[in-house]
């Protein structure tokens, strides 16, 4: 009896030794999270000798495990500055992954989505001159809304976040104001408002305060159906957050060679203002062939049949064009 | 070993040797307590170490400091360390009054034992709810009222600085109520025994001299215990300093000066659970530095406590 087990637990080791899966092993970004886990699950299913684990710990801890070689990828909203590359280096590619953009969403009682804010507006309501919902700024381009005299309750985020980092290099981008008050980066100090930890802890916030307004991801807030703003971009135009006007926007980002772009203020007539791509981070040589293998399977997969769950979870599909320079550069993986 | 009692007569009992063999559960009680040193040394060891490029870099400025900017470099936790001490001493100030109603109540026989029993078991079981729980309760109960009832009062006495508005539903005062409910249980159980602990000559002495009931609860008892009740204020101070999810999630997470309690704030704690995943570099390092305050200030205050307890316990024992 005690044999025949130890018999069958040896033939049941032995069979998963042969069977043994190439591991990859990603975290970071928790932004990118829902589709790089949507990806791995769809991916396992077709290459069953590949496992893909994906843990969203944060794009910067995302940066450091990968930095630190505990993973095999790593994702971030920010790309990795000159030194965190000198840092690995220089054996790293960064590769557009997916997109998302993020969108100012509010709960003003009795006004409906499609709020127009000029950039003057919306940099002056997160550096807290702009109080109140009835302000003359926010009036004069709302006519048709009952704006109420309720004080602004402006709603960030608590912990460093990509998103943060992509939202604060856009004002910093179109106020110098808040260039100088605030700044960029993934953590900042805000000069109004109150902190709530998440994208998920920010949207309870908006929801649960009158007269809350906040920063989100696009997905979040459509998920979550939050009332969002339309934002003035560049060329003057109020813009609704859709798929379609985030597409703009991308397509209308030139990639440089080593596909590191910052989108912090795009200038198509009709971009929504406020976008950004998510990376992959992978590396130059991979030590392991077939991990370096199972790395551009995986990485292939996303960025072309993965595209097409993209819309459905709140992102925005990579354009042609990218696919075209990302598939370039990941055949030089080895 | 058993079987040999029976046939043992005295005589072999005399003659058999008494060898001393090594206590080997003494000795793993003594690792096991050796190791909780060690233990603690290490944490604390470990978070100077880390802590040492901030504290090297931004010496005792941290601690005077107002600004929190990690993507500018700059350092300063006075806001949160302020942040701290109010909301902890707001809850005490809530919690003492009524844990001290509760503990006499429990202490003195208005009620049987069993209903009594019945409430202290209540009481204790506040304890044993997660400190998320408290959060997401704060968030769908205590916030809307301090929203609702806030946005009136700051608009009724704002003038007065405390009552400022605008009136934030994620403030320092939600933050202290809920921390006040967290740290009922302490003050409640500390104050309880230490009421439980007068010496039952004392009361009847008092009743022997024509007091009333109230009167000897008033005059003798609760002087008498005092020093134990201080000792539970100063426990449940201690446990509001630490207590970091509930607070995360109710406080507001701002790092500005301000005087009024409807405004958002921010403790360490909370600091902490908030930046600590995305910090790197010099950040990772500020943020050591913080918790290092906060281990040496939770470390203080509950050695405090326990001191005055300790002396309590010793004062009461002479009168008995």
């Amino acid at each position: 009896m005690t044999r025949n087990l130890l018999l069958a637990t040896l033939i049941l080791a032995s069979v998963f030794q042969i069977k043994a899966a190439t591991a990859l092993t990603g975290s970071g970004s928790t932004f990118a999270a829902p589709i790089l886990q949507r990806w791995a699950f769809n991916f396992q299913k077709e290459n069953r000798d590949i496992t893909v684990n994906y843990q969203s710990v944060g794009s910067g801890a995302g940066i450091k495990q990968f930095s630190d070689g505990i993973t095999d990828f790593g994702a971030s909203d920010v790309a990795m500055s000159d030194a965190e590359i000198a840092k690995v280096n220089g054996n790293v590619l960064m590769l557009p992954a997916t997109a998302g953009t993020i969108v100012l969403a509010y709960n003003v009682p009795g006004v409906p989505a499609g709020m127009k804010l000029t950039r003057e507006t919306y940099a002056g309501i997160l550096l807290g001159t702009v109080k109140s919902w009835n302000d003359p700024l926010i009036a004069k381009n709302n006519p048709e809304f009952q704006l109420p005299n309720l004080p602004i309750t402006v709603v960030v985020r608590s912990d460093g976040s990509g998103t943060t980092g992509v939202f604060t290099a856009h004002l910093d981008a179109v106020s110098p104001e808040f260039a100088s008050k605030v700044g960029c980066g993934k953590s900042v100090t805000w000069p109004v408002g109150l902190a709530a930890k998440g994208n998920e802890g920010v949207t309870a916030v908006i929801k649960q305060t009158p007269g809350a307004i906040g920063y989100v991801e696009f997905g979040y807030a459509e998920n979550n159906k939050l009332t969002t703003a339309a934002l003035q971009n560049k060329a003057g135009n109020f813009i609704t957050p859709t798929i379609e006007s985030g597409a703009a926007t991308l397509a209308s980002v030139n990639l440089p060679e080593n596909l590191r772009a910052f989108i912090t203020d795009p200038e198509g007539a009709n971009d929504y203002p406020i976008a950004s791509f998510t990376w992959l981070l992978v590396k130059k040589t991979y030590t392991d062939a077939t991990k370096a293998a199972a790395v551009k399977a995986f990485v292939t997969y996303g960025i072309t049949t993965g595209q097409a769950v993209a819309p459905e979870l709140g992102y925005i599909s990579l354009p042609a064009e990218v696919v075209t320079k990302v598939q370039a550069v990941l055949a030089t993986i080895k | 070993m058993g079987g040999n009692i029976s046939s043992a007569g005295p005589s072999r009992t005399v003659t058999r040797e008494y060898r001393p063999r090594p206590d080997f559960f003494r000795m793993a009680c003594f690792l096991a307590s050796v190791l909780t040193i060690v233990l603690l040394t290490f944490i604390f060891g470990e978070i100077l170490v880390k802590a040492w490029p901030a504290m090297s870099k931004f010496g005792l400025g941290f601690i005077s400091g107002i600004q929190w900017s990690p993507n500018r470099g700059v350092f300063g936790v006075l806001p949160v360390l302020i942040g701290t001490a109010t909301s902890s001493f707001l809850a005490l100030l809530l919690a003492l009054p009524l844990g001290l109603a509760i503990a006499i109540f429990l202490s003195e026989d208005f009620f049987q034992q069993p209903v009594r029993q019945v409430i202290r078991f209540v009481v204790e079981l506040l304890a044993a709810i997660p400190s998320v729980v408290y959060g997401l309760w704060g968030i769908f109960v205590v916030i809307p009222l301090v929203q609702k009832y806030g946005a009136v009062v700051a608009a009724k006495f704002g003038f007065i600085p405390f009552l400022a508005g605008p009136a934030y539903g994620n403030s320092l005062l939600t933050a202290s109520l809920v921390l006040a409910l967290m740290v009922l249980p302490t003050i409640t159980a500390i104050s309880r025994s230490s009421l439980v602990a007068v010496p039952y000559t004392l009361r009847e002495g008092s009743y022997a001299l024509g007091a009333t009931r109230w009167e000897t609860i008033l005059s003798v008892i609760i002087p008498t215990a005092a020093p134990g009740i201080v000792a539970s204020s100063i426990l449940g101070f201690g446990r509001a300093m630490g207590e970091t999810m509930a607070v995360a999630m109710l406080i507001g997470n701002s790092q500005r000066l301000s005087w009024s309690l409807l405004s958002p704030s921010n403790t360490l704690s909370a600091l902490l659970a908030n930046q600590f995943a995305e910090a790197d570099g010099i950040q990772v390092s500020a943020l050591m530095y913080a918790a290092a305050i906060l281990v040496l200030l939770t470390l203080g205050v509950n050695i405090a406590g326990e001191a005055v307890l300790r002396h309590t316990q010793k004062a009461t024992a002479g009168l008995r």
